[in-house]
């Protein structure tokens, strides 16, 4: 007996855990991928057009919380302050007033009108990476739009999964005729052209990230299901499931308690796969124009800007190298949850 | 007379792992060894390194053959000895034929590469070897893709396969596990008329006892890598001197069952009338599209298991005696009368209507192998308690909890030997103790009969003993009902009061243990117990 010397015994869930943790490569990907995925949770606070705090004649404001008229701080116009108007700046530097800006003073859709250069613009000091052909700051069109991928790639991974695991555990679980007529299903649901459906959908409605993963999810479960039908069919004839139905455990526990768990090794381990597929997938719609409505942080657009503006390397170059690290990350944690699950890999 | 191999302190190791520990013996030709041990004590790897076959294995020590090192010949070499001068025949003809090829050409290789014959003579010497080996129609089947021929056949064309070569020394790993009891003594027989007739040594690893002293002038026993004793067959058997031998040697299943009939006039606790069990079968072509075939299992069964008795149900791989099993235990729709405790199992017998709910807690299985058995992602208590979880629901955690480290105390596990063991996870326990588990599981919910689908037969022997040991307590303790299914004769001998032999789905005999093993009238049940020796 290996570990009859440790008094505390460790699920198969914790050994796959420590196992995923010896993978160095994987385990830093993980760590390295949920820290851009906190920064760009936190993007706001990152990259705004407005300051967090301004300080101005002796009275404390929040920008962030709050839209001021330009009247407030000296301007002539009821409209909203544009923050990067030099103008306002130099008001917010006179005798006691201060504002803090964030590190990177431009929000997503902000367009600098004041830049010195013609859009797009190369890097510079007032745009660490450059500007689009809108005169966007690039840097935060990249985090947000890193952002938008990853929570649609998380939402969509999320509704493939239940919808792939809840079909196929009825298939595998029921087996049968249920099985023949869901597989049949399957096959005719499958060679449904679906990008076709997604340009006949984007013209007919209103584009939107919604709808996307409304469209998507529904092509997306059927590989996933294939692989849990299958493990469940291995599992039901094993004999631990024979001898739960020997002792009269209802079907739904059956499922519930002894065959979903022994049957999430493909699911878990496809999930990076398949969160990087989603993410492509956005990315591939949006370069075509099919994806998310104008004005929403892409990276496919970007990708289709880099097309369109070939000269402007600033564009393609970033974004492409945004992307390669994405599905770099998402590949390494998919290649070290592979071997951490893999049942013949033993603990050492 | 110089030994034909001289093994000096070989030893084999996987990494860090030493698997196989400074073992050294000698084989005289035409001499038969035998390489005993359970499994996991190295005797494959042994005859594996001996080809230098063991992979990634890392060897150190001296096999000499004919006074020749195998361990520094080159890999070209060492082709030369591969199924020449040492010819090997594995456990498993099934996935150590190719499948895509036909016997006959399979032979005919060998017999090409190893003695340069032509295509014509060497297709017509396999032919001649595969009557040599006792194949019917030799010249037909030499014709037959590997799934085509039976599992006795594939192992005689494996035999022939490895003979081809006309070896001095032939390896057989465990040649027989794979086959049926009843074909055990041909193959080994044959092995033996052909060893005489050849001259050739073998050595044959197995950790069967009863096939070794059949078969083998001398014994090496292994234990943990090590060789840890050796000697003739009659030193070996009669008088071991390592304790670990003489553990193995113990370890033939013993007697210890209340014998006293009960009184007449007791009722039985299950009770079958022409019990017919059938399965849907695909048929082929257009006709399967309508309906569908049948394939029936089990056919006009009769049987009945008094409280307190052992019935033993014979017979081998496919002769339905684990349908039958299943049947009893309502886990699939039967024909015929079933009377489990004087109820019936209401149609469809497996829903989980109230009736049968009652009837599960009166039936309970403990199944073969204690590693599928198991669900490795739930610990002792959830495993052991799920019954409790059922057909106790009213039962508090704590409650719960009481009574499953009372059971398993009852099949000999506790907090002393595993702390923390209900928190614990099967795959932390060996065979036997998992199968104790499994006994658990069973007897928690307190049963009357209890149906034991080959329970020892993936252990090793010495633990074999002491499962078998644990049911036999456990029923004079409990007066508890078995139906023991095993292909093991000694195993019934040891468990059972009355005995059923199977075959093809029909009862052929049945019968006091007595009766039945001692004086046996069915031709076949004759094979059987004359193969179990």
């Amino acid at each position: 007996m290996s570990s009859s010397t440790s008094p505390v015994s460790l699920s198969p869930a914790r050994r796959a855990w420590r196992r995923f943790q010896r993978n160095r490569l994987g385990y830093w990907s993980l760590l390295a991928f949920c820290a851009l995925v906190l920064l760009s949770l936190g993007a706001e606070l990152v990259s705004n057009d407005r300051p967090l705090v301004v300080r101005y004649a002796g009275q404390t404001y929040w920008p962030m919380l709050h839209d001021y008229p330009e009247t407030v701080f000296g301007g002539d116009f009821q409209t909203p302050t544009d923050y990067l108007d030099p103008f306002i700046r130099a008001q917010l530097r006179q005798d006691g007033n201060w504002a803090l800006y964030t590190l990177n003073p431009y929000g997503a859709n902000t367009i600098n009108y004041f830049a010195e250069q013609p859009n797009p613009a190369p890097p510079s000091a007032a745009n660490w990476l450059g500007t689009d052909d809108r005169g966007r700051d690039l840097l935060a069109q990249l985090l947000y739009g890193f952002r938008v991928s990853v929570l649609f790639g998380l939402a969509l991974t999320a509704t493939g999964v239940l919808l792939g695991v809840l079909t196929g555990a009825i298939q595998g679980y029921l087996g049968g005729k249920t099985d023949l007529a869901f597989q049949r299903f399957i096959e005719i649901w499958g060679s449904m052209p679906e990008l076709y459906l997604l340009i006949i959908f984007s013209a007919v409605l209103a584009p939107s990230i919604g709808l996307l993963l409304v469209l998507l999810s529904l092509f997306g479960w059927m590989g996933l299901s294939d692989y849990v039908r299958a493990e469940f069919l291995r599992n039901r004839q094993l004999d631990y499931v024979k001898a739960a139905r020997a002792l009269g455990v209802p079907s739904g526990q059956i499922i519930w308690r002894h065959i979903l768990p022994n049957s999430l090794t493909p699911v878990v381990t496809f999930l990076p796969f398949r969160m990087s597929a989603a993410i492509l997938a956005l990315t591939s719609l949006d370069f075509l124009g099919l994806g998310v409505p104008p004005g929403t942080p892409s990276l496919g657009e970007l990708l289709a800007q880099g097309k369109a503006n070939i000269d402007a390397w600033w564009i393609s170059l970033s974004t492409f190298a945004v992307l390669v690290v994405t599905l770099l990350l998402l590949t390494f944690m998919g290649d070290a949850l592979r071997d951490a699950l893999d049942p013949r890999k033993a603990d050492r | 007379m110089n030994p034909l191999l001289q093994v000096r302190d070989l030893s084999v190791r996987f990494g860090a792992k030493e698997v196989v520990r400074g073992v050294g013996f000698d084989i005289a030709p035409g001499e038969k060894l035998a390489l005993v041990g359970e499994s996991g004590s190295g005797k494959t790897i042994t005859a594996l390194s001996l080809l230098r076959l063991a992979g990634e294995a890392n060897i150190s020590g001296q096999a000499l053959l004919r006074g020749r090192e195998l361990l520094s010949l080159s890999e070209r070499e060492m082709r030369g000895v591969r199924g020449g001068e040492i010819a090997m025949v594995f456990q498993e003809p099934m996935t150590a034929l190719n499948p895509l090829m036909t016997i006959g050409q399979q032979i005919a290789e060998v017999l090409e590469l190893k003695k340069a014959l032509t295509p014509a003579q060497s297709a017509q010497a396999a032919i001649e070897l595969l009557a040599k080996t006792g194949i019917p129609e030799p010249a037909r089947r030499a014709g037959s893709y590997p799934h085509q021929l039976s599992g006795g056949q594939r192992q005689r064309a494996m035999i022939a396969m490895a003979l081809a070569s006309e070896p001095a020394l032939l390896l057989a790993d465990e040649p027989t596990t794979a086959l049926d009891v009843s074909l055990r003594g041909q193959i080994l027989d044959l092995l033996a008329d052909l060893q005489r007739s050849t001259g050739m040594a073998v050595l044959l690893i197995t950790h069967d006892l009863n096939l070794v002293r059949r078969f083998a002038d001398r014994v090496a026993v292994m234990e943990q890598g090590r060789l840890v004793e050796q000697g003739s067959v009659a030193q070996i058997f009669g008088a071991p001197q390592h304790p670990y031998t003489q553990r193995l040697m113990a370890s033939q299943p013993r007697r210890d069952v209340v014998e006293a009939p009960p009184a007449p006039g007791t009722a039985a606790l299950v009770q079958a009338q022409g019990l017919r069990v059938a399965y849907p079968t695909a048929l082929p072509g257009v006709r399967g599209w309508f309906r569908k075939g049948e394939f029936v299992a089990v056919q006009g069964v009769d049987l009945q298991i008094l409280p307190g008795r052992t019935l033993g149900v014979v017979g081998e791989s496919g002769s339905g005696k684990s349908t039958l099993a299943q049947a009893i235990l309502g886990l699939l729709p039967h024909g015929g009368a079933l009377s489990v405790a004087g109820q019936q199992w209401q149609a469809p017998a497996t829903h989980n209507s109230p009736a049968n709910q009652a009837l599960r807690q009166r039936v309970q299985v403990v199944f073969q192998d204690p590693f599928s058995s198991l669900s490795p992602r739930l610990t002792v208590e959830g495993i052991v308690g799920e019954g409790l979880r059922v057909h106790a629901p009213q039962l508090s955690a704590a409650e719960r909890r009481a009574r499953v480290q009372q059971v398993l105390a009852d099949v000999g596990l506790d907090e002393a030997q595993f702390p923390g063991l209900l928190a614990r996870y099967p795959h932390e326990f060996s065979g036997g103790q998992r199968q104790r588990l499994a006994v658990a599981r069973a007897l928690i919910v307190g049963p009357q009969v209890l149906v034991l689908d080959e329970p020892t037969s993936a252990l090793d022997v010495t633990i074999q003993q002491q499962v078998l040991a644990l049911l036999q307590r456990l029923q004079k303790e409990h007066g508890l009902s078995y139906l023991l299914i095993t292909h093991d004769v000694d195993v019934v001998r040891a468990m059972a009061h009355e005995v059923l032999v199977m075959k093809d789905g029909q009862v052929l005999e049945q019968g006091s243990v007595a009766q039945v093993l001692d004086a046996p009238q069915h031709p076949y049940t004759q094979r059987l117990v004359a193969a179990a020796g």
